[in-house]
């Protein structure tokens, strides 16, 4: 089966501190893929790195066969790499809608009428149709980590990276974020989860990948993850 | 252009004086900006008004450098302020303080340097000392009196500062709040007030690097345009965080700017500390021992 | 349309306005205040759209003003030619200081521009051709007809230049290069997770912005017969520049225009009335209390104030 998502011996140093440790990751595509591990573990340096934010020192990253550990963030995203942050990033001067526009006119490339009932259309199925003209500044807690994953969907990705996207949400919100993300593997969007709250990571996930220290400790399926000895370890503390 | 090993060796031995001087000037930078992230483009100009207050100072009477050293504590005030109104207006704000914060340490260098020019006029000031006119012979070579001081002010104020933020507790607070912020709130400090302080230090250290400033040459209000080429290159060039490699970056520089003056003269002399400044921009952005 | 009629109207008004009566002073002065239109919204393409701020205004001034003066001096170029080519030498400028520090943090963008002027300057004062630290003097060609002064000529092609430029500031404001920049603006890793090109748009909105400064220097030497690098490498230029935009405001191409027509009046009246320092000054406290008190400048007051808004 061709790879679609191919991490290899990726590592990342920030000065004398190693983020990441040769970590290696098989993603096929349209899997729901969970990733988990305590504060500091890797996983934020994992995603940059895979979505251009960072570069990573040494090991390879392929997209669809393709190499991607040299290229912009940018040129990822128009190969299909798409990434909400998990602190959100909106574009504040900006409407709602419009910071929809911005992934619609530089990656699909549609603009004016079209670009805005595209981005319409995403608004209303992330249920934030009627803040659309609002300024992006406004927004609710639960709003921007809609806002970001709803930006995120608007580069028309085959890969979304959905980084921490329920922090500090209640129950129902928790949800609500969880529904959409079903509803865009369903039409066939491949992706990863980077969570805390594991009841959420556990549903979603087909597979899960535990990183502790920079390293991968442990991947499975979500029932043998949580049995694993040296996560428990981790998440508790040794 | 002249060439001897002699006179090379005198450009470097000149040098080596005058980098230790550049890397004293700077290193209040180096904290403000290398450590604290802030866009500390008046940093020069407030070494300058230090300049200007020792001129006053010493005119009492008082020897250059105590004039320096007496006005550290007001310097330290004044430092405080600043770091408190820019952190309320500014870095409080998040967004798009950048902009506006750059705009704002520049609107404030402008007004210090126009302040000056009102207050003394254009003309040059000096300061008179035992020290200053006179060199110390060394077999043939001829070192100004008045650079050894520099020297020996600048390694003391290196060796100090250098020595404050590695052993005190402060210090060591001031360093970990330009690592991890966040982690330090966590421990229960607060970083705004060890940030309050560390620029105050800043800026105390201007009032005496502006005395030593007095003392090598004649300052003129625009003198500070100058400088912010050579500190913002030692700083650069040493790595934002690195106080030790201030010192080596201003030695880089004090001589690099040395043989340049003794090679092609004093119309190229000032331009060195920017081509090496744009240079190290240009080819290693976080210096020789940047984070 | 809207924006055009009036555009083609205000060049027309400003052809007729040089071949009235007016006192020559008029057109004097005017020169000078129209220039720091144009260099303010060069500048906000850059600093207000993109973020970055630029210090070194006075190094593509200057770049523009030499590079006239070496086109005229050598080969005789008539002005349209001298401005062209001090737009070239200005956009070249911009992609050179550009591709080497507007992958860093706009701190450093700022100082290298710092830096560019002190080079630019030291170059220029050790260059015998153009006269070096003492200057060039220059002998003015007749005015084109129907103007009766070089200066009245120089003041139409001013204002032409302001109507240019403030048109590419607008294209550049409400196309899809204004949206990107505005995006990586507000934050750069968002907008390259969302498909721009941040280093291509800045380097782009730094090209204008340098070309656009260059030419308003070209006609410099001119305008005063002389050209020498103290005065043509003057840090006021940097202050009304970026005071212009900041005052005026950031966000719209409207705002550059206010702020200097501001600041330019402002420097006209205390300059001669008090001081240059003073004027100086209050650019700076004016400068210092806009950026804190009303970051949006005269624009983000009057849209506050006024009950419709643009």
């Amino acid at each position: 089966m061709a790879s679609f998502l191919q991490v290899k011996s990726v590592s990342k140093h920030f000065g004398g501190f190693t983020a990441l440790s040769e970590v290696s990751l098989d993603i096929a595509q349209g899997e729901r893929f969970g990733l988990i591990g305590p504060n500091g573990s890797g996983k934020t340096t994992l995603i940059n790195c895979i979505a251009g934010a960072l570069r990573n020192d040494s090991g390879s990253i392929q997209f669809k066969n393709l190499e991607i550990s040299r290229l912009p963030a940018y040129r990822r995203t128009r190969l299909g790499i798409a990434r909400s942050f998990q602190i959100p990033r909106p574009f504040h001067t900006m409407s709602v809608l419009e910071n929809l526009l911005v992934p619609l006119a530089y990656v699909v490339h549609l603009r004016e009428a079209e670009g805005e009932a595209a981005a319409m259309e995403i608004l209303a199925g992330m249920g934030l149709a009627d803040k659309a003209h609002g300024a992006a500044s406004q927004l609710s807690q639960v709003e921007l980590r809609k806002l970001e994953l709803a930006r995120a969907m608007s580069a028309r990705p085959q890969l979304l990276i959905s980084d921490e996207a329920m922090a500090g949400l209640s129950g129902s919100e928790v949800d609500e974020v969880l529904k959409i993300l079903f509803e865009l593997n369903a039409r066939g969007i491949t992706i990863i989860m980077i969570e805390h709250i594991m009841h959420a990571v556990m549903r979603f996930s087909q597979r899960v990948v535990c990183l502790d220290a920079g390293k991968i400790i442990c991947e499975g399926t979500p029932a043998s993850i949580v049995q694993n000895a040296d996560v428990q370890r981790a998440y508790l503390g040794a | 252009m002249i060439f001897s090993f002699d006179l090379l060796f005198e450009a470097v031995l000149f040098g080596i004086l005058l980098g230790c001087f550049y890397a004293a000037v700077s290193i209040g930078l180096s904290v403000s900006f290398g450590l604290l992230d802030v866009p500390h483009v008046a940093h020069p100009a407030l070494m300058v008004f230090g300049s200007y207050c020792t001129y006053i100072v010493a005119s009492y009477g008082l020897d250059p450098i105590l004039a320096g050293v007496v006005l550290m504590p007001a310097f330290f005030v004044l430092g405080v302020l600043i770091y408190r109104f820019y952190y309320e207006a500014f870095e409080r704000r998040g967004s798009e303080a950048a902009v506006r914060g750059l705009a704002f340490f520049f609107g404030l260098a402008f007004i210090i340097e126009v302040g000056l020019i009102l207050t003394f006029g254009v003309d040059q000031r000096t300061v008179e000392a035992r020290y200053i006119g006179s060199s110390l012979a060394l077999g043939e070579y001829r070192i100004p009196y008045r650079m050894l001081v520099a020297f020996g002010v600048a390694l003391v104020l290196t060796a100090g500062l250098t020595l404050y933020l590695s052993k005190t507790f402060i210090g060591r607070a001031i360093k970990a709040v330009a690592q991890d912020e966040p982690a330090l709130r966590l421990m229960g400090a607060n970083p705004v007030r060890i940030k309050q302080w560390a620029f105050g230090i800043a800026t105390g250290v201007s009032a005496l690097a502006g005395a030593m400033l007095i003392i090598v040459g004649p300052v003129e209000p625009a003198l500070d345009r100058l400088y912010i080429g050579r500190t913002f290159c030692v700083v650069v060039l040493a790595g934002l965080g690195s106080m030790t490699g201030t010192l080596a970056a201003g030695l880089i520089l004090g001589i690099a700017e040395s043989i340049v003056l003794m090679m092609l003269g004093a119309s190229w002399a000032p331009a060195v500390a920017f081509g090496l400044l744009l240079l190290v921009l240009g080819v290693r952005p976080q210096g020789l021992f940047g984070r | 349309m809207k924006f055009w009629i009036p555009t083609l109207l205000l060049a027309a008004a400003a052809f007729g306005l040089a071949l009235s009566g007016v006192n020559e002073y008029f057109f004097y002065a005017a020169y000078m205040v129209l220039t720091f239109v144009v260099l303010a919204t060069a500048w906000n393409i850059l600093g207000g759209y993109a973020g970055y701020v630029n210090f070194g205004t006075p190094a593509f001034f200057g770049i523009g003003a030499y590079a006239a003066t070496v086109l005229f001096k050598w080969l005789d170029a008539p002005l349209a030619v001298q401005i062209a080519g001090a737009a070239l030498m200005g956009g070249l400028l911009g992609f050179g200081v550009g591709i080497m520090t507007l992958r860093l943090r706009g701190i450093f963008f700022a100082i290298a521009t710092v830096a560019v002027i002190f080079i630019m300057e030291t170059l220029m004062i050790n260059w015998r051709y153009v006269g070096g630290a003492t200057g060039l003097q220059l002998l003015r060609p007749e005015p084109m007809a129907p103007f009766e002064s070089y200066t009245r000529m120089l003041f139409v092609v001013m204002a032409w230049m302001v109507l240019a430029s403030v048109a590419v500031a607008r294209y550049v404001q409400d196309s899809w290069i204004g949206r990107g920049l505005r995006a990586l603006r507000d934050s750069e890793e968002a907008a390259e997770a969302s498909g721009v090109p941040t280093l291509r748009l800045k380097l782009v909105a730094c090209v204008i912005m340098g070309a656009l400064m260059a030419a308003a220097g070209a006609p410099m030497p001119m305008y005063l017969s002389f050209i020498e690098p103290a005065s043509t490498f003057n840090l006021s230029y940097t202050i009304g520049a970026l005071g212009g935009a900041i005052i005026g405001g950031m966000s719209h191409w409207l705002g550059p225009i206010v702020g200097a027509l501001l600041l330019g009046s402002l420097q006209q009246i205390v300059t001669v009335t008090i001081s240059s320092e003073v004027n100086v000054l209050i650019v700076g406290v004016l400068l210092v209390v806009f950026v804190v008190v009303a970051p949006e400048g005269i624009l983000g007051l009057v849209r506050k104030w006024l009950p419709f808004s643009r």
